[in-house]
């Protein structure tokens, strides 16, 4: 028999259904692989005694033939969702001790639909990375790694990507501002989407920069994702952004013809320095999506070039605000070295911040400052609607775009983590989409030069995730990728 | 528009976050290169180009004036790092 911790999602609800096995046994087998991991550091956190405990409670609810869509499904969650009594840091020193008294509404539509908690899953310090090398909990390491050549796995939603491609969870769920779902999922060989903004709601997630961020599952296979996607998303009062819309059948839309679909290839994200890997999986996902009968059609992204420093003025201001609330007062890390009240404030977020989020909250402090709000902060939102502009025309013309994920596969720990901007550049192919609250999802679909994972990223119109997913399945059949 | 040591002690002051020395001599060189990165967007043309604050173009929803929540002071303290009874606690302010 397959091993349990073999199977994706469909695979293991399909198993529990033919009762090859209980959830009790899934969970202990995947519970056995986080304990004893030393090599990849993916798991920050777990449980073992309520894991089981929530298994036995749903293999008692299967043998009493009430089972819920997810019954018995055992799900990572990134350390950036509150869940209820379970240590929830964003892997910060700041939030190292702090156990949430409420249930985010994403992980508490995943549980009511019968999912299982497994563990938490490590991320660049509040998701502010695109390599998890800024955890306070220290470095994940990449599963594609060989022998001497650590790799990062990506970020911030590194841990969960990880975790995910070296088969310690059939699913983790992660969350994505400027591409850390998609980035960590094409440079760990695993399919990740950012559903548009509003889809999924932010409530009781750790807020980076509230106009961009989005939760999303990272899985083996664009099935697995509609799945998990379908009973994440969903209208929520308590998230102010949160889109009353019906939520469509994303399963259903796996396994739908592409005839006669445009596809839009922007001529922008022909960066000069791009690879000839990437480069060439570009070249074959066009391919295979004619033979599937699509249309595919040159358009233009004109302001792309400025979605990058667009997003480096409007994700740091937000975070800046966001921030704010760790004063060391109601939740979180409070220094001891304190005179007064103002010395408790900047002592306590000196000690409790790692450097890149001290580093995002200045350039967000400075550019809404008095004198240069109106130059930079300003300018940015403005660029940001030439931005989203862009893609309203080149959604006039196609259906959904097509471009890689990111630039390069995954690079050495250490090696981009010197110069900021040299590590902001991950996320050039990203960033647009979510600049725009556009759906983006990342297929695994090659290989690069030394035999790691490169996605193609495909970029759908607002609340057509369906498109992806049917496009999606097309690629995903057409790459045949090998899973590790 | 280059960032020079002042400017950066003022941020940092108004982000109540403590730098020492050497830590304000690099957060000035790595802000200025990202800013001078930044600047690429003076070349946009953006007269008349209307500020976008977020992505969702709907409203905010109104909801009835009555109380939903509440009744639990001591979970909101539970994470306190000091707390007396079901307050949160500050050094002493007022002399």
């Amino acid at each position: 028999m397959t091993k349990i911790t073999d199977l994706g999602v469909v695979e293991t609800l399909n198993g529990l259904n033919k009762k090859d096995f209980s959830s009790e046994e899934a969970v202990s087998e995947y519970l056995k692989l986080i304990e004893k991991d030393t090599k990849l550091n993916a798991y920050i956190h777990f449980n073992r005694d309520k894991s089981l405990s929530e298994a036995k409670k749903s293999d008692q609810r299967r043998s009493n033939n009430s089972s819920l869509p997810l019954e018995g499904l055992p799900i990572a969650i990134k350390d950036i969702f509150c869940v209820e009594g379970e240590k929830t840091s964003a892997c910060s020193k700041m939030l190292e001790n702090f156990v949430p008294d409420y249930e985010s509404t994403v992980t508490s539509k995943l549980w009511q639909s019968g999912g299982i908690y497994i563990g938490k899953t490590s991320m660049d310090e509040f998701a502010m990375g695109s390599s998890n090398e800024t955890s306070y909990f220290g470095e994940v390491t990449n599963p594609w790694s060989t022998d001497g050549n650590p790799l990062v796995p990506g970020g911030s939603s590194g841990g969960s990507a990880s975790a995910v491609a070296a088969r310690m969870a059939p699913v983790a769920l992660g969350t994505d501002t400027g591409g850390s779902i998609r980035q960590p999922a094409s440079f760990c060989g695993t399919v990740g989407i950012k559903p548009t903004y509003g889809r999924c709601s932010r409530w009781g997630v750790i807020a980076f920069a509230s106009s961009l961020d989005q939760a999303g599952p990272i899985t083996r296979s664009v099935k697995d994702s509609a799945v998990i996607l379908q009973n994440m998303a969903g209208f929520d009062a308590m998230d102010s952004t949160s889109a009353d819309i019906n939520v469509p059948d994303f399963v259903n839309a796996c396994s739908k013809s592409i005839k006669g679909m445009k596809i839009g290839i922007p001529k922008e994200y022909r960066l000069d320095n791009l690879s000839n890997d990437v480069q060439n999986v570009w070249e074959s996902g066009i391919k295979w999506l004619k033979d599937a009968g699509a249309e595919v059609i040159d358009v233009t992204l004109p302001h792309t070039k400025y979605a990058l420093p667009t997003y480096y003025i409007v994700a740091p201001a937000e975070a800046s605000a966001n921030l704010s609330r760790y004063d060391g007062v109601k939740y979180g890390h409070r220094s001891e070295d304190i005179k007064d009240l103002e010395d408790m404030y900047s002592q306590t977020r000196a000690e409790g911040f790692g450097e890149e989020v001290k580093r995002r909250i200045l350039i967000g402090t400075y550019v809404l400052s008095a004198g240069y709000y109106d130059a930079y902060y300003l300018r940015a939102q403005k660029v940001r609607t030439k931005i989203v502009e862009d893609f309203n025309l080149a959604f006039n013309k196609c259906d959904a775009i097509l471009t890689p994920t990111a630039p390069t596969g995954a690079f050495k720990i250490g090696e981009k983590n010197i110069d900021p901007v040299t590590m902001y550049m991950n996320d050039v192919f990203t960033v647009p989409s979510s600049l725009a609250g556009l759906p983006a999802m990342s297929i695994p679909s090659g290989l690069d030069a030394q035999g790691c994972p490169l996605g193609l990223q495909l970029i759908g119109k607002g609340f057509d995730e369906e498109t992806i997913f049917s496009i999606g399945s097309i690629i995903e059949e057409a790459a045949n990728f090998k899973y590790i | 528009m280059s960032l020079d040591k002042s400017t950066l002690e003022r941020v940092a002051y108004l982000a109540r976050i403590k730098l020492n020395n050497s830590e304000v001599d690099k957060m000035t060189e790595e802000l200025n290169n990202i800013m001078k990165w930044i600047e690429e967007l003076n070349e946009v043309d953006i007269t008349n180009v209307p500020p976008m604050t977020g992505v969702s173009n709907m409203t905010l929803r109104e909801r009835e004036d009555k109380v939903t929540d509440g009744g639990y002071q001591d979970k909101i303290v539970n994470n306190a790092p000091e707390k007396i009874d079901n307050s949160f606690t500050v050094p002493k302010v007022i002399e």
